[in-house]
């Protein structure tokens, strides 16, 4: 089951710096959220704390709270590894395993995990998984390849059927077409648009048209000034946020003239 | 605004100039050569010298600066080159001159054991040696070498400990292999008497060698691979140590390999620690814990220390023995990194 994500008055610091301050904001379950904002303000910093994925990098720590159907990811009883099997990722450079085939980067969470799959399992998994990733016509006669002979969209494409093989319940995606050509990107807005049904999603992205195509809602990000943390300056469902701002900065922003 | 036409092209010497020069400077050479009677190695110096300041200086007068200074460092490289390759082709060229006629089966098949004089004798012994101490020391060293990158890379950060191991491993990096020797006969000494002698001995000793060649080039290959493969795995839900078992080494497992071939490349000649601590014998001895045992340095060693024409000769068939095993190990480890290389199918 899909859930929703609560987030309240976050900080998120890299050592002494504080890299993100004071964010609230609900992410609700089976929809598509979208951060937006400039390089720099906290955006994937934020996406990467909703797994805890964001303390992989020395110094970096969370005061706040985010809670995923009523328990707080930060507590200390809570494993990550337990929270990253149910809050899965896709990143910004498409990453499969080099040293397996793409039918074992599909299976990469229960081979890494070393859980016993029949056969017969095993490959239903990895047809039904690169089915919805919109994958398997272009590799089904050659999942024995290596997955880092596919082309960039499509790798992406076999990241988002790894990631998604191991039924995650969120969907966490770090600008995940910014490598990407037109046509691979519209083919992962597809996907976006049909995982929604069963997936709670939160998408980073630069592009300001993806955000108004795939989104329910939007969080926008900006710095306060240079050299100060970033914040969340305006959270709305996407469709006002794109006509009829709270914030100024929202619409000088989205309209293109930034500050 | 007028503007003078955009020349791309400048005249160019044609592609077989530098063979040109190259045999007119040894003709130029060969004239002194003659004259006063150099060998072969003065003439080829002289004839480089001709060749480094005519090539450049041709250049300089058709193509112009650039291109000059350009064919310069180009002939300067490819000298260096020769340098360095020289010594080595040379080396080869003797140890296999004078070693080959010593080679045949009974040489390959047969101990010391009871041979006098110029009797036909072998190096097996020394073969069986060489192999067992060698691969108990890799036994030793190899999984504390990797173990202890696994931690510097991805456990100790820039903690204190881990510098600390860092500079201790580059401090043993620099310990004499004798010192390394009698550390282990000390060792050997304190726990089972001053009398004890024993293959493993050696073995130690080599491990301690060992260990700072096999900690520092898998630390370089565990630190080259990228972190989003680490990060990959992470959100997929794996832990850390199942990250490191099946992601971390199994992409860096061609580095890995050669890391450790490496390493017994360059301690499988050692002869100083092996002399002081497994001793010297003429027989066969397969038990690495218990008496003296051969290695090839050390048989080279004593044979050329008797100073008899066989003697010589053995030496001689034994470096060249040795010669073609680190040879062997070296393809050996190609073909292992070349099967366990990234992007390998299933």
């Amino acid at each position: 089951m899909a859930k929703s994500i609560d987030v309240s008055d976050l900080h998120i610091y890299y050592g002494d710096f504080l890299a993100v301050e004071g964010v609230n904001l609900t992410v609700k379950s089976r929809s598509v959220t979208a951060f937006i904002g400039p390089s720099g303000c906290g955006k994937s910093t934020m996406l990467r704390s909703l797994n805890r994925m964001h303390e992989v990098i020395p110094g970096a720590r969370v005061e706040g709270k985010i809670v995923v159907d009523g328990q707080s990811l930060y507590d200390p009883s809570v494993d990550p590894v337990a929270v990253r099997r149910q809050i899965g990722m896709v990143f910004q450079r498409p990453n499969p395993f080099p040293t397996m085939s793409i039918y074992d980067n599909v299976l990469a969470g229960s081979r890494l995990n070393a859980r016993r799959l029949k056969r017969s399992e095993a490959d239903a998994i990895v047809e039904s998984s690169l089915r919805r990733a919109n994958l398997w016509s272009e590799v089904k006669d050659r999942l024995g390849r290596p997955g880092m002979g596919l082309s960039g969209g499509q790798q992406q494409r076999l990241c988002i059927a790894r990631a998604i093989a191991v039924e995650p319940e969120v969907l966490l995606m770090d600008e995940p077409c910014s490598a990407l050509d037109p046509i691979s990107t519209s083919a992962i807005e597809d996907l976006i648009h049909e995982l929604k049904t069963e997936y709670t999603i939160v998408i980073v992205t630069h592009n300001m048209q993806q955000a108004a195509r795939v989104s329910d809602d939007t969080a926008f990000f900006n710095l306060k000034a240079a050299g100060q943390p970033g914040r969340l300056v305006e959270f709305n469902p996407t469709r006002k946020m794109f006509s009829t701002p709270d914030e100024p900065s929202t619409e000088a922003y989205i309209s293109g003239r930034f500050g | 605004m007028t503007s003078a036409p955009m020349v791309l092209s400048q005249a160019r010497l044609p592609r077989w100039a530098p063979a040109l020069v190259a045999v007119v400077s040894l003709a130029l050479a060969g004239l002194p050569a003659l004259l006063s009677g150099w060998g072969p190695v003065r003439w080829v110096f002289a004839a480089v010298a001709v060749f480094l300041v005519a090539m450049p200086l041709w250049s300089r007068l058709v193509e112009g600066r650039r291109a000059a200074v350009d064919r310069l460092v180009t002939g300067l490289i490819h000298t260096a080159f020769g340098l360095a390759v020289t010594p080595l082709v040379w080396l080869l060229y003797v140890v296999v001159r004078s070693g080959a006629p010593a080679i045949n089966g009974e040489f390959l098949s047969v101990s010391m054991l009871n041979v006098i004089g110029a009797e036909q004798g072998g190096i097996f012994h020394a073969l069986i040696g060489t192999l067992l101490i060698t691969l108990a020391a890799a036994v030793i060293s190899v999984p504390i070498g990797i173990l202890t990158a696994v931690y510097l890379v991805e456990y100790g950060g820039r903690s204190r400990i881990a510098r600390t191991i860092t500079f201790l491993v580059d401090v043993m990096t620099g310990i004499p292999s004798i010192v390394a020797g009698l550390f282990a006969l000390a060792l050997l000494m304190l726990l089972f008497g001053p009398a004890f002698r024993a293959g493993i001995g050696g073995s130690i000793a080599l491990s301690l060698l060992m260990i700072p060649t096999v900690v520092r080039s898998s630390e370089e290959m565990m630190r080259l691979v990228p972190d989003d493969l680490r990060e990959a795995s992470y959100a997929l839900g794996v832990p850390k140590w199942r990250t490191i078992t099946r992601v971390v080494l199994p992409t860096s497992l061609a580095g890995l390999v050669t890391g450790v071939v490496l390493a017994i490349s360059r301690v499988i000649g050692e002869t100083a620690p092996l002399l002081v601590v497994a001793g010297a014998t003429d027989g066969v001895n397969t038990n690495l814990f218990d008496g003296r045992m051969t290695t090839l340095p050390v048989f080279i060693y004593s044979q050329y220390a008797s100073s008899t024409p066989v003697g010589y000769q053995r030496a001689w068939g034994g470096a060249l023995v040795l010669i073609a095993l680190v040879m062997v190990l070296n393809l050996v480890a190609r073909v292992i990194g070349r099967i366990f290389a990234p992007a390998r199918g299933r």
